[in-house]
């Protein structure tokens, strides 16, 4: 019966329930905070007649690190381990992201071989945050085998980042300019077998899912979106072109010689988690053929930019050279000048849009720095479209539009 | 994509449709970044997406700078928008008091400017008018202070074991 009105266990002031029932017999259903289902953090009171969705209040923030006022104290090259921890599924996106957002702001030039080994790493990253989610698809709709099997594919990309970065999961990966070193010949051997076994096993995942009869039916219509709501949502990435529209940063505003490469945008239509499904599914393959082509044209040269007074000196010059010891010094404490003057820079993350909207005052520290999560602009959505859904349909569009508590809660 | 609109072409247009409303001019980094009389940013931001050559309909980021030191201009709000038909992206500023910081909502524009002036009024205290639901989202709801200003100081302020001076803070 509904009484939650009248019940001062919701009496918060973000949190106001309707008193609107269909024939009086609802029920509140607390999905979340920590729910097998939600993959994450994140708390939806449900409004259920029955099986169906009437309305639904969200709370957001329960990790929140305060990412943007931590920033405010750090230097610049002491930020790329937030980065991580906004989408930790995509962490090197992120990280190289606002590398480059403060190569913008500094006027570094990078070499080419620099920007291929980036695209390079970022669209693993993209490969691995897809693979994440649309497994966890099949798992939320009841398959739970091509999660098993796609997370030892997702095992060889961490194998991956480890051998460029020596993290995992948190990468912290490159420097500002650059990467700390070139990649390794055990980088490429492991690539090469990551590109013998990947597609392989990838489309034994595609056909146990794409075509299936109780996957699709389970799918199709689930937690829609048309283009235009989306738009006004503020929708980006996978989640947008599922709908129908085919932004996408790489080939809007390229960055990092994206336009060097051949690769297509896929677009769905419904919006639903199927088309959200599908999208990803093409776009790990489009990751694929930029890899390949970045991988197989790799220019010489650096793997670094020569920019002095932002790159750690090798150890061994520190250690034997005045110049190194100083600008070693000057970047550890945090002491290299830094132009006054601000820049937003976006790179397309696992979810869209990624911005860094950076305000220098010419301090040791960015005298403001925002994150555009796109996360947590998207995820307003959740509501209007999973109402009139099943609780079953709402975990599923949960999932489709990956949404990661990190990034979120920022 | 090509880019048919140039920073000067936007900023005469927009300042020609809103004269005096249009307080300074400026393109660091090659941005288009207009300051806008608070009043009417709301009117400039429905404009240039509605006009027909501009179309700049999307809302990529709105947030607040906390300048204290700068006497009746103490808050900035700060949006992004982005033309998608003409890849063109704009920046606009307002400044606001600390008396009184409020500015109109974009929530009857833009749905997703919801949440984002939400996380605005948490951190900084901002007011939207016309917002539905201005209350905290990120942080808790009995928090009694506004944490993104620059009078909070990240560290506890009375540590005596570190001192920050030796490290050009």
């Amino acid at each position: 019966m509904s009484t939650f009105k009248e019940d001062s266990a919701y009496d918060m002031p973000h949190i106001g329930l309707s008193n609107e029932t269909i024939d009086g017999d609802i029920a509140t259903l607390n999905l979340g905070p920590t729910h097998p289902a939600t993959h994450g953090i994140f708390q939806n009171i449900l409004q259920v007649d029955g099986e169906k969705i009437l309305s639904s209040e969200q709370t957001v923030g329960y990790i929140h690190r305060a990412f943007e006022k931590l920033a405010e104290r750090r230097p610049y090259n002491q930020i790329t381990p937030i980065t991580d921890r906004l989408n930790y599924c995509s962490s090197p996106i992120n990280n190289i992201g606002w590398h480059m957002t403060v190569e913008k702001l500094i006027g570094a030039e990078v070499p080419k071989r620099v920007d291929y080994m980036r695209v390079i790493v970022m669209e693993l990253a993209r490969i691995a945050d897809h693979l994440i989610c649309n497994s966890v698809i099949g798992v939320d709709t009841g398959a739970l085998t091509g999660f098993t099997y796609l997370f030892q594919e997702r095992e060889k990309i961490y194998e991956l980042y480890e051998e460029i970065c020596g993290a995992r999961l948190t990468t912290n990966v490159g420097r500002i300019g650059g990467f700390e070193r070139d990649f390794s010949p055990e980088f490429h051997r492991k690539l090469e077998d990551f590109f013998r076994t990947f597609p392989k096993v990838f489309n034994e995942f595609d056909s146990l899912l794409s075509r299936n009869r109780i996957f699709m039916d389970r799918t199709r219509g689930a937690g829609p979106i048309t283009v235009e709501r989306a738009l006004n949502y503020g929708f980006v990435g996978p989640n947008l072109r599922a709908a129908g529209l085919d932004y996408d940063v790489r080939v809007m505003n390229p960055y990092s010689s994206y336009e060097d490469f051949d690769f297509s945008i896929p677009v769905g239509v419904a919006g639903d988690t199927y088309d959200r499904f599908m999208v990803r599914q093409e776009e790990i393959r489009q990751s694929l053929k930029i890899i390949e082509q970045a991988w197989k044209n790799l220019p010489e040269g650096s793997y670094k930019a020569d920019i002095p007074e932002f790159y750690l000196p090798p150890k061994e010059e520190v250690y034997n050279n005045m110049e190194a010891l100083i600008y070693h010094f000057k970047i550890v404490m945090g002491e290299t000048p830094i132009p006054a003057g601000e820049v937003y820079h976006s790179v397309e993350g696992g979810n869209g849009e990624l911005g860094y909207y950076l305000i220098s005052d010419g301090g040791r520290s960015p005298y403001r720095l925002q994150f555009r999560r796109p996360c947590f602009i998207y995820y307003q959505a959740y509501p209007e479209m999973i109402i009139g859904q099943t609780i079953s349909d709402a975990v599923l569009t949960l999932s489709s539009m990956n949404v990661i508590a990190g990034e979120l809660d920022a | 994509m090509e880019n048919k609109l140039t920073n000067e072409g936007v900023a005469a247009q927009i300042q020609s449709q809103f004269g005096a409303a249009v307080v300074s001019v400026d393109m660091p980094y090659d941005m288009l970044t207009m300051e806008i009389a608070a009043d009417r940013m709301h009117d400039v931001i429905e404009w240039i997406r509605l006009d027909a050559e501009l179309q700049i309909g999307f809302l990529t980021l709105l947030g607040g700078v906390h300048y204290p030191n700068d006497k009746g201009r103490e808050f900035a709000m700060v949006y992004h928008l982005h033309s998608w038909t003409n890849n063109f992206r704009i920046r606009l500023k307002a400044f606001l008091p600390a008396e009184n910081p409020s500015i109109a909502t974009l929530t009857d524009l833009y749905d997703g400017a919801n949440w984002m002036e939400r996380e605005t009024y948490d951190f900084f205290g901002i007011q939207f008018d016309g917002h539905p639901n201005l209350v905290r989202i990120l942080n808790e709801d009995s928090m009694d202070y506004f944490p993104m200003r620059k009078e909070y100081h990240l560290e506890d302020a009375t540590r005596e074991d570190k001192d920050d001076r030796y490290f050009g803070r």
